[in-house]
């Protein structure tokens, strides 16, 4: 669907160049939700506005549905933009005009009559839940409805791509929830291919398919979401998901342990068995749950646990080596016995 | 005493507003027909915007800082052979309206492209972005959402305007400025003076009044 080729996006200005984004590849499917995380200054911004051409690139392609907007000229691409619709962090709606305007001016853009700009308005603000504010001004709604809106003109003219620009970071998290839905819903109804830049892992994590991590420019991890959660290669997007996952016991607690503190990862269908209660009958150790969670990613469990564990050495030592063969994911955070 | 110099000026202080009233009008119609496209040109070719061209921004701006860097007197002066071109004449309230037209064309257009400069960038860029042509964007989003301030600017020219039309008055070009030089000024009646600034208060206050009520009643923010 998306097909981004060497991309280099540079900032020139009098005195010195500053590159936005460099030589990213990137390979989006149809239907799917792409998430693109980094911190402010990384790039994804700059990637994301290349999407559409917003920015120009340096040098690079753009595909969408195999055509390279680089080579557009500009009515063949404001046709092709009309089929990316674009979602904003502070929403970017006219204040001059009313609800219903702000999405028909979309409409408009792409030259419908006024009985199918009609039509099609009062069918996006069904989709969207805000009918009953068709005909308020920008300032009477609150962030989220402003979302909606920007939403409901983003779809307007049926596009294949949703860009997201931050589209949640000015909400607060229970309107975050709500626009999220939305977006997952309309991904699956409509099929849209969604790409959504962002600076907070917990929207990766609740609707994105696959997720880059972008830093100085570049991409420095790419994979699905569920992966990289489970297996976080780049310090930077350990950070992130640290943001989630947080597991860092209080010093004081590790220290009056006695036993070994284990760090075990549950992954998938596993996180579902009952491994630790196995454990317990199988050795002769006991156990003592210091910290816990379990989170769902694509409705797909991962588990994470630190335990204590007490008894004979031989005895723990087996059975973190039991744990180990099951999980293949233990990690022995501290020996203190 | 007073009484009847002022009622025996009546008469002379009704034409001569009225006049004021046509020649600002006139003036005004074509800072609106010309100016405000001239300011959407300004603002539209400029750096980072959808009809970016480097090369008419800077001739346009160029224009429009030579016009409003001569004072208006000299202006009135220096366009009086265009004026006998326009108007037939270089005296009255007509022809006064040609250089008070030159004069309010770049002075509106700098004023609009300052309040088109205060929309937001990214509901530019939003437009942009759902694939709208440039003459679109102009007519359905930038003066949209710029109407308070053209509508505010509109109200500053027009207060400008009354005050250059005074000068006017200093080569016969007829309104309230006229009358205050021809009788007040040279004949050193003091009643006719300070009737017509009364007058010209009176005016600029109403103008200014109604105009931010104008501008409140178009502003949706």
């Amino acid at each position: 669907m998306i097909e981004v080729n060497h991309l280099v996006k540079i900032y020139k200005s009098k005195k010195k160049q500053v590159i936005g984004v460099d030589n990213v590849s990137l390979s989006i499917k149809e239907g799917e939700i792409y998430g693109i995380i980094g911190y402010s200054g990384a790039g994804k911004s700059s990637l994301l506005r290349c999407l559409n051409l917003l920015e120009r690139p340096t040098s690079g392609e753009v595909k969408i549905d195999g055509v390279d907007l680089t080579t557009l000229t500009s009515k063949e691409l404001r046709k092709a933009r009309q089929k990316i619709g674009m979602i904003f962090q502070h929403f970017y709606l006219a204040s001059s005009k009313t609800v219903y305007e702000n999405i028909a001016f979309a409409l408009k853009a792409a030259g419908k009559s006024p009985k199918e700009i009609d039509i099609r308005v009062k069918e996006l603000l069904e989709l969207v839940g805000l009918a009953d504010k068709i005909h308020q001004y920008p300032t009477q709604l609150s962030g989220g409805q402003k979302q909606r809106v920007g939403i409901a003109r983003a779809l307007a003219n049926d596009p294949k791509v949703l860009l997201c620009d931050e589209a949640t970071s000015a909400l607060d998290p229970k309107t975050t929830k709500s626009i999220l839905n939305l977006l997952k819903s309309i991904n699956k109804k409509l099929g849209l291919t969604i790409v959504l830049i962002t600076h907070e892992m917990e929207v990766v994590k609740e609707i994105c398919h696959r997720l880059a991590v972008m830093q100085d420019g570049k991409v420095i991890e790419e994979g699905p979401v569920y992966d990289i959660f489970a297996n976080p290669i780049e310090p930077l997007t350990r950070d992130f998901i640290q943001s989630i996952l947080q597991f860092d016991l209080p010093q004081q607690l590790i220290e009056n342990r006695k036993g070994t503190i284990i760090k075990i990862q549950f992954k998938g269908a596993i996180a579902e068995e009952s491994v630790v209660s196995e454990l317990f009958q199988t050795f002769k150790v006991k156990g003592n749950i210091l910290h816990g969670k379990i989170e769902y990613i694509q409705e797909v469990p991962l588990g994470i646990f630190i335990m204590e564990l007490t008894g004979e050495i031989p005895e723990i030592e087996r059975a973190i080596q039991y744990i180990q063969d099951r999980t293949q994911n233990l990690e022995v955070v501290e020996h203190v016995a | 005493m007073l009484l009847e110099s002022i009622q025996a000026l009546l008469p002379e202080l009704n034409t001569a507003v009225l006049q004021t009233i046509y020649m600002v009008a006139i003036s005004l119609v074509a800072a609106l027909i010309l100016g405000l496209p001239l300011g959407i040109l300004l603002f539209v070719t400029d750096e980072g915007l959808f009809l970016k061209n480097r090369f008419v921004n800077a001739v346009t701006g160029w224009i429009v800082n030579l016009i409003r860097s001569i004072p208006y007197i000299i202006l009135l002066v220096a366009l009086l052979p265009l004026t006998k071109l326009i108007a037939g004449s270089t005296i009255g309230p007509t022809a006064a309206s040609v250089s008070l037209s030159v004069a309010a064309i770049p002075f509106f257009a700098r004023l609009v492209e300052t309040s088109l400069r205060e929309i937001d960038k990214g509901v530019i860029e939003s437009a942009v972005a759902v694939g709208a042509s440039p003459w679109m964007i102009i007519k359905e989003i930038l003066v949209p959402e710029a109407k308070p301030g053209i509508v505010q600017g509109l109200t500053i020219t027009t207060i400008s305007l009354i005050g250059y039309s005074a000068m006017a008055g200093i080569i016969g070009g007829g309104g309230i400025g006229d009358l205050a030089i021809r009788f007040g000024y040279y004949r050193y009646d003091n009643v006719i003076m300070i009737t017509t600034v009364i007058v010209l208060v009176v005016l600029v206050q109403i103008i200014q009044i109604g105009g931010d009520k104008l501008t409140k009643y178009v502003d949706k923010r």
